[in-house]
């Protein structure tokens, strides 16, 4: 049985971070992280150490005993100083171990309940998750991962399916008119994915985010208002780092900070319909810099909005409220409802590098470690051809499941539709 | 009922029919097999071939558990062949090319020969019942059969209609009557059916093809049979012969695609795209102009050749001229024509694990009959609901595969959680634990179990035995002795300097490692046979792997193991969405791992269903 662990407290709010761990390795893993074990059921205060020895963070350490706890296992738990960047050291410390990993949403609960020790608490906050997990994991991790790396993600999805299938066709319709040998394309798009994988490994982390500062988007039609709002926010913030007219003529920047979190803002000046071709390709351009964007407001007015696809967080407001008298709609004019759009877009962000960003992040990055780490395997067997097919298929196989929290559950009619639209198979 | 006839009656003698009779009658249960015709039995209604990639494991799974098909196929054997031989040993498939009459002839004899097991011939036209039960069957004489549980495998008899250009005409099987009189008594049963079809091509007589100018396949120089316990080939040898289609013969059947049955819109049902009509194979693979033919004799003593690789529906006119068409046929004479048949099945996704109907305690179905193709998928499944019938004639518990243990297993959990949308075939890829549920080991996996159950003759329990024992201990000398790099390095295996030492069996999953090698350098090992020596290789192979799925493997059989009520109410689930409870509803997961793979099931929604499952089963039992 796997010792789990994830971030117990609820998400972004408090000022101390709870992760818990459970199953037979939670004791190890306090010991390795603390030196000792304190005794079950007396919190006390200890430092955590990475694998160097450096400290990093000073925390209550509470353990309790199989048969004492609220799954029935070893349990232990850690109450961090609630810093983002404390949560994720100890997240990806805690990940280090073996036999330890990131725990499935609901499992703590499935095990308390597999140990006959749910509460009806427990059971509510069971709803509750099912309730925010209706929608799909890989909508998540998409809405995570917006923009170009959702491309990525499909891009995967799809080199994976073709490599698998190919060795399966081979495999399962050995008597049949299929090639012999398929290790030269299965490679290339083995390695393809790992190097992808590689680039997105490097680039992940929350932190890399909060240096680098979100992008926010404002969209909407031509003279709905879109740089009243920029100027207003702009205004109302003391806090604004620089203003750059335009490095394109089609996006107008401004940095600023919201809520403590490094943001620009951009005022996608000119979408509209246009039969100028320069306009043209400014406007698809600022189109693809708002799809790119982290978070996207749009602004509604009288006039046709612009064609973009938005994500379930993405912001809809009423524009010139001062005007048409909507309820709930913002006027730059007044300053009528821009406190409550920074806001929100501030809890946005912060949610993102939150507590729950950050577990569904490291889960990512756990996923492309996992998955990289298989398909290297796959590489490896690929190298002695049509022999160890059975073998590359396994690893590929292990890797799709590593990585199926953000390309989706690929299972075995996929393959089969792919093979029996690539090869004309049957007797 | 005031008294039972038998204990298990199986209808129909198809190749389910045949095992499920057997493994019932094995089992010690007082078994009727009733049959149209005593001369059907074993009949093969297509091609005549046994196995192949995954139908091969589930032929070596039946004989694991000592059924039929694999001794059968064993004996009428004409052409044996390895698939996949210079592929890993998990991906290995033994076929054969069978002679249909020594198949037939073979299988009726052995039925004959099985005790508790008699064999009526009779069409059943209906089935009774009793307080809710199955109560025994009637024929169509009018006769009573009085029996508990009934095993229904009447494959393609189901409202069977037969296709040959636009002319149509009902049938199970050309030269056979469908079942009419059954298929509304299952009407009224209130099961899901859905509509399916298959093919076959035409047959060809041998004498008027021109075998000199064609390709020949042979059979393997060393044939790997079936049975665990057969050792060589018992009847003659023989090759096939290999001709290609060509532009001519796809001009002929682009001209008269609207003459085919399927591409005239006379057929309904949905066909598998891996054993597509040669009409199909021209309209999507439209740039292809060659398509490879197989063929392959029927029998020793049988002139009829199987042309594989061109089923049809075309009227007889346009087959005999695309086939004259072809290099090495331009003479040849069609002795039967191909045809389509469309018929009705069962949807599975009414049975429970056991191939039981959830709805009529007693009645058990088996085969083509529940959407799938072939005489393997057949046999495996008519083995599950013969050996279940069999248990719950005599209130005994049953006897369940799972995924972790067998192709049979896949199957079943496939075909009751999944159902299906075209004809299901075993294909090794449906195997997620392809690498530890391999042929060659298919009797260290489930003769045990076989053994334990009472259904395994004498001969092959003291056989199996001692190949354990000889594993056992084969294994023990490898693990015993270790060696250290420098040593391994001096036996010319390439292995790192790590200085870690490695015991002989794991050095026998070294690619290019033989046990001749290792014999030189450890005397001891030379006790070792070949035979074993071989088998300690394939396991060893793989050892590593199959750890790593150790915990998969544990974890499924967990969720097997907790098994929901026949009677549980999904939508009286608090908690899940509208959504998800019809998914579940229809779904009808037999246990948590088949709910698991519910579309959009989360593990904290199977965490809720499990809690509402041990309400459930707790206020029952209270
Ligand atoms: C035309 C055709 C083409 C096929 N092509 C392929 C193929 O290309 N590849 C492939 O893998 N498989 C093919 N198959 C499928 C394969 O033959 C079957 O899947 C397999 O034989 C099914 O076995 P079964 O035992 O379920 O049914 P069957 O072998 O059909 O046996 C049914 C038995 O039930 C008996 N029966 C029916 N009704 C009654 C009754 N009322 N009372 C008593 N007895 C009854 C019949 O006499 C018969 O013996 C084809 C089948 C047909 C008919």
């Amino acid at each position: 049985m796997d010792s789990i662990f994830a971030l117990a407290s609820a998400p972004g709010k408090a000022g101390v971070a709870v992760v818990r761990v459970s199953g037979p390795r939670a004791w190890d893993a306090v010991r390795a992280l603390t030196g000792s074990v304190p005794l079950p059921r007396q919190s006390s205060l200890r430092r955590l150490r990475d694998a160097c020895g450096e400290v990093l963070d000073e925390a209550l350490v509470l353990v309790f005993d199989e048969g004492a706890s609220f799954t029935g296992e070893k349990v232990a738990e850690l109450h961090l100083h609630g810093s983002i960047a404390t949560q994720r050291a100890v997240l990806r410390r805690l990940s280090e171990f073996d036999g330890l990993r990131l725990a499935e949403a609901g499992e703590f609960t499935r095990r308390a309940l597999e140990n006959n020790r749910l509460d009806l608490t427990q059971v509510e906050a069971l709803s509750d998750l099912i309730e925010a997990e209706t929608e799909s994991q890989r909508v998540q991790a998409l809405r995570v991962f917006s923009g170009k790396l959702g491309e990525r993600i499909e891009l995967w999805r799809k080199q994976l399916i073709e490599a698998a299938s190919l060795l399966e066709a081979v495999i399962d319709f050995a008597d049949e008119e299929v090639p012999v040998d398929v290790t030269e394309r299965v490679s290339y798009l083995v390695k393809e994915t790992i190097q992808s994988l590689e680039r997105e490994i490097s680039g992940i982390s929350a932190a890399e985010r909060l240096r680098t500062g979100f992008e926010v988007a404002i969209v909407g039609a031509p003279n709905v208002g879109k740089s009243t709002l920029l100027n207003a926010l702009a205004g109302r913030e003391a806090a604004i780092t620089s203003e750059l007219a335009g490095t394109t003529r089609d996006v107008i920047e401004v940095r600023m900070e919201i809520d403590g979190l490094p943001v620009t803002l951009l005022d996608t000046a000119g979408l509209r319909e246009t039969d100028d071709y320069v306009e043209q390709i400014g406007i698809s351009r600022a189109l693809e810099r708002a799809k790119t964007s982290d978070l996207r407001v749009l602004l509604l007015g009288d006039g046709v909005s612009p064609e973009i696809d938005l994500s379930p967080d993405d912001i809809v407001v009423r524009s010139k409220s001062d005007i048409t008298g909507i309820d709930g709609g913002i006027s730059a004019v007044t300053g009528q409802g821009i406190d409550e759009l920074v806001g929100q877009i501030g809890d946005l962000l912060k949610d993102r590098v939150s507590s729950a960003g950050l577990a569904s992040r490291e889960r990512h990055r756990v996923a492309f470690l996992a998955g990289q780490n298989w398909l290297k395997q796959a590489l490896a067997h690929l190298a002695f051809g049509p022999e160890r097919y059975d073998l590359s298929a396994e690893e590929i196989r292990t890797a799709i499941r590593a990585l199926e929290v953000l390309i989706g559950r690929i299972d075995v009619e996929n393959l089969l539709d792919e093979i029996f639209s690539s090869f004309c198979i049957g007797k | 009922m005031k008294h039972r006839d038998f204990d298990v009656v199986v209808v129909g003698g198809g190749h389910a029919g045949a095992e499920a009779a057997a493994a019932s009658a094995r089992f010690g249960a007082r078994t009727a097999l009733i049959t149209l015709t005593l001369d059907g039995i074993g009949v093969m209604s297509c091609n005549p071939a046994i196995g192949g990639l995954g139908k091969g494991h589930l032929v070596r799974e039946i004989d694991a558990m000592d059924g039929v098909m694999g001794r059968i196929a064993d004996r009428a054997g004409i052409q044996f062949r390895l698939l996949n031989r210079r592929k890993g040993p998990a991906v290995q498939g033994p076929r054969a090319q069978a002679d249909r009459g020594i198949y037939r002839k073979a299988m009726q004899s052995e039925l004959a020969d099985t005790q508790n097991l008699t064999i009526v011939k009779g069409e059943v036209v209906d089935l009774l019942s009793v307080d809710g039960k199955v109560g025994g069957v009637t024929l169509a004489d009018g006769s009573e059969i009085a029996t508990p549980t009934v095993v229904l495998t009447t494959g393609t008899f189901l409202r069977g209609v037969i296709h040959i250009g636009d002319q149509k005409r009902p049938g199970g099987r050309m030269g056979d009557q469908p079942s009419v009189r059954l298929a509304q008594r299952i009407d009224s049963l209130g099961l899901e059916l859905g509509r399916l079809k298959t093919g076959t091509p035409p047959r060809l007589d041998g004498r008027t093809i021109n075998w000199s100018i064609l390709d020949e396949q042979p059979g393997d120089d060393e044939p790997v049979l079936f049975s665990f316990l057969s050792k060589a080939p018992v009847v003659r040898q023989v090759s096939c012969g290999i001709t290609h289609t060509n532009s001519k013969t796809h001009d002929i059947i682009r001209e008269n695609l609207h003459q085919s049955a399927m591409y005239g819109g006379h057929i309904e049902g949905v066909g598998p795209r891996y054993c597509p009509s040669i009409e199909d194979k021209v309209v999507r693979f439209s740039d292809k102009d060659s398509h490879q033919i197989f063929l392959e004799p029927e029998g020793l003593d049988d002139h009829t050749i199987y042309p594989n690789g061109i089923s049809t529906s075309l009227p007889i006119d346009v087959q005999l001229s695309y086939v004259r068409s072809i290099s090495g046929l331009e003479n040849v004479e069609i002795t039967q024509p191909g045809y389509a048949i469309e018929y009705d099945f069962v949807d599975p996704r009414s049975l429970d694990l056991r191939l039981g109907v959830r709805n009529l305690p007693g009645l058990f179905l088996a085969g083509q009959i529940n959407g799938t193709t072939g005489y393997e998928e057949a046999a495996a499944q008519g083995l599950v609901a013969g050996l279940n019938a069999a248990q719950e004639a005599r209130g005994l518990e049953p006897v369940l595969f799972g995924r972790a243990d067998s192709y049979i297993g896949v199957m079943v959990d496939d075909l009751t959680t999944r159902g299906v949308v075209e004809p299901y075939r075993m294909f090794t890829s449906r195997a997620e634990f392809r690498l530890s549920l391999r042929a060659d080991n298919a009797d260290q996996r489930l003769t045990p179990r076989a053994i334990a159950l009472g259904c395994v003759s004498e001969r092959r329990k003291s056989l199996f035995e001692r190949k354990q024992r000889q594993l056992d201990a084969g294994k023990k000398l490898l693990n015993e002795r270790s060696f250290s790099s420098r040593e391994i390095v001096a036996m010319g295996i390439p292995a790192s300097a790590d200085g870690q030492r490695r015991t002989g069996y794991q050095l026998l999953s070294f690619p290019d490692v033989t046990i001749d090698s290792l014999k030189k350098a450890e005397d001891s090992f030379s006790e070792i046979d070949q035979p074993i020596a071989e088998q300690l290789q394939k396991d060893a192979l793989y050892a590593n792997y199959i750890q790593r799925q150790e915990r998969d493997v544990a974890a499924l059989r967990r969720d097997e193991a907790l098994e929901i009520p026949v009677d549980f109410n999904f939508d009286l689930v608090e908690g899940l969405s509208h959504e998800l409870k019809q998914k579940l509803s229809r779904a009808r997961p037999k246990n948590l791992s088949q709910a698991g793979k519910v579309d959009g099931i989360t593990p904290a929604a199977l965490s809720l269903l499990l809690l509402r499952i041990r309400r459930f089963s707790e206020v029952r039992s209270a």
